[in-house]
């Protein structure tokens, strides 16, 4: 089965600094594939890389056959990517609608009423939020935003930057439910960075392992989850070890 | 009384240009966050362009299409100017973006420089008259101190305002170009992330700040019928002015500000030193920045993080 994205031995970083060091990770159509990793280990540089920004210095990203490295971002993303990135980057003086709009520039007006509602569907809160501002809602409804917009895209390869960064549980466990029903149900594809390991190697089929901009491991989120020096370094288990030592 | 009202529909008219200048500076300022220097001189190519094209058009025509060529000559010079704000920030300002930010200030400086001796050196430095060619109007009330007059003249400056102000709130506010433009406002990476094409929007201001300048240009000519290479300096200053006291970025805060200098001006120069009138303009814009320092309907900064 060939990937719907292949990254293939990607350099990238900003000005003099290197964040990424020749990385090689494939996603293949239906997947959920995880990237996890400690802080600073370029894990939103790669998924801001396969947006083309910053534009990899060596090495290809491939998606869907078309190689996509040196394409501008706002091409990439009309082909069917979508991504809700680190900090999930709302228009704060925007309301809640005009994100899901803007959200919505890759597509054809004639889906927009029924996509809104399947996102008023997953997400209930947002539609009570409709009109307020993006700058005004809190954290866990900014990020329901983030993803719905995302998906108002109609992507068939959705990024998640740390979908679950300072939620509290529950909504933490919404996303992640909304996140696997998106993928059983219509088969979106998806890549998802996060800090959350546990929750994340659970949720994905295969799973790669990030250090200093280099990939250091990888299988199926079972293996890793497995994985002494996975529990080790980002799972609960290695902080009991150590703890209990 | 009579003479209060007068000056009042005068300066009125003066602040619809202004307000229509300064709205390029506004939006250009808002989408990069640059005070296009230039702009100033945008408005005056485009009254020499009316111009031009009036004496051309009205020498084929003769005078009796008047209506016809005043519609023509406004869609001329609209597209000449809407080429050049094009040009202009095609060439002088994109390479320069994501360098420090003060080298695009420096470049649009250059560009004033280069528009305003190009016109100096083709056109003369003399001032250009033209005779009044819409005479006439409406006397509304003649009083013990006088008459008060509105021209057609008038009605045609702030009527074109009006109608231009509303299409183009609305086409903030409701289309997708509107719509991008105010995201590539807020956050331009994640603009392009959406698939917004960010430098065609940035385009496209530019385009829309230069085909105001021209109408305005041509409303100006119209209006005041002499022009010459310097005029784009001090209206620029001005609308510029306008639109920070309307604080910067806000539209209608530029249409308020460009009639509040407007109207500044006139009343002074109906009371008080003419001399004076552009001290006491900017005196009272120091004042009011001291006490509103984002201006009148400057954007709050960022309610909650
Ligand atoms: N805009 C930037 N300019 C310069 N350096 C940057 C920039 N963004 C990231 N870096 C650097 O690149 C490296 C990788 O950062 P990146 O944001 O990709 O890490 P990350 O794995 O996403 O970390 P986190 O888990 O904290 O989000 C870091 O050393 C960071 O300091
Ligand atoms: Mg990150």
């Amino acid at each position: 089965m060939s990937a719907l994205l292949s990254v293939e031995g990607v350099a990238a970083g900003y000005g003099k600094i290197t964040a990424l060091h020749g990385v090689d990770l494939q996603i293949h159509a239906g997947e959920i594939v995880t990237l996890i990793g400690a802080n600073g280990a370029g894990k939103s540089t790669l998924m801001m890389t396969i947006c083309g920004s910053p534009q990899a210095r060596s090495g290809r990203v491939v998606y869907d056959g078309r190689d996509i490295t040196r394409q501008p971002t706002h091409l990439t993303m009309r082909q069917g990517i979508a991504q809700s990135p680190e900090g999930r980057r709302i228009f704060q003086r925007m309301t809640v609608l005009e994100n899901l709009r803007l959200g919505a520039s890759v597509v054809s007006p004639e889906y927009f009423d029924a996509d809104l509602a399947r996102m008023y569907d997953l997400f209930p809160r947002l539609k009570e939020r409709e009109s307020q501002r993006g700058g005004t809602l809190s954290g866990g409804e900014q990020q329901m935003l983030a993803i719905a917009r995302a998906l108002m895209g109609r992507p068939k390869l959705l990024l998640l930057d740390e979908p679950s960064l300072g939620l509290a549980p529950l909504i933490v466990r919404h996303i992640f439910e909304v996140i696997r029903e998106l993928n059983q149900r219509e088969g979106l594809t998806v890549f998802l960075v996060e800090q959350n390991a546990f929750h994340a190697l659970k949720l994905a089929h295969r799973a790669y392992v990030m250090v200093n901009g280099r990939i250091t491991m990888s299988g199926t989120g079972q293996d890793l989850l497995n994985n002494d020096d996975v529990r080790a370094a980002y799972l609960e288990g290695g902080r009991r070890e150590t703890a209990g030592a | 009384m009579e003479y209060f009202i007068q000056q009042l529909i005068n300066g009125l008219t003066l602040g619809s240009i202004y307000g229509l200048i300064a709205i390029g500076y506004t939006m250009v300022y808002g989408i990069i966050g640059m005070i296009n220097f230039a702009h100033g001189d945008v408005f005056m190519i485009g009254s020499f362009i009316a111009l031009t094209a009036f004496l051309l058009l009205t020498s084929l025509f003769g005078p009796a299409f008047l209506p016809v060529v005043l519609v023509l000559v406004l869609i001329i010079t609209m597209l000449f100017c809407v080429a050049w704000g094009w040009s202009i920030e095609k060439i002088a300002y994109r390479p320069l973006r994501g360098s420090f930010r003060l080298a695009p200030l420096i470049t649009a400086i250059g560009i004033s420089i280069v528009l305003q001796n190009f016109v100096q050196i083709s056109q003369g430095a003399r001032v250009k008259p033209l005779p009044p060619q819409i005479q006439g109007g409406v006397t509304l009330m003649e009083g013990a101190t006088g008459v008060v007059q509105l021209s057609w003249m008038h009605m045609i400056i702030i009527a074109t305002t009006v109608v231009l102000m509303t299409g183009f709130s609305l086409l903030i506010s409701r289309t997708s170009l509107g719509r991008a433009q105010r995201a590539c406002e807020q956050d331009r990476k994640m603009a392009a992330l959406l698939g917004i094409d960010v430098d065609r929007t940035i385009s496209l201001t530019f385009v829309m700040g230069a085909a105001l300048a021209a109408v305005a240009g041509f409303m100006f000519l119209l209006r005041y019928g002499v022009i010459d290479f310097y005029i784009g300096f001090l209206a620029g200053i001005k609308a510029f002015t306008a639109a920070v006291l309307g604080g910067i970025g806000s539209l209608p805060g530029a249409m308020l500000g460009g009639l509040l200098i407007g109207l500044i001006e006139t009343f002074w120069s109906g009371y008080f030193p003419i001399e004076y009138k552009d001290v006491a303009t900017f005196s009272i814009l120091v004042v009011l920045l001291i006490f509103l320092p984002s201006g009148l309907l400057g954007k709050p900064e960022v309610e909650k993080v």
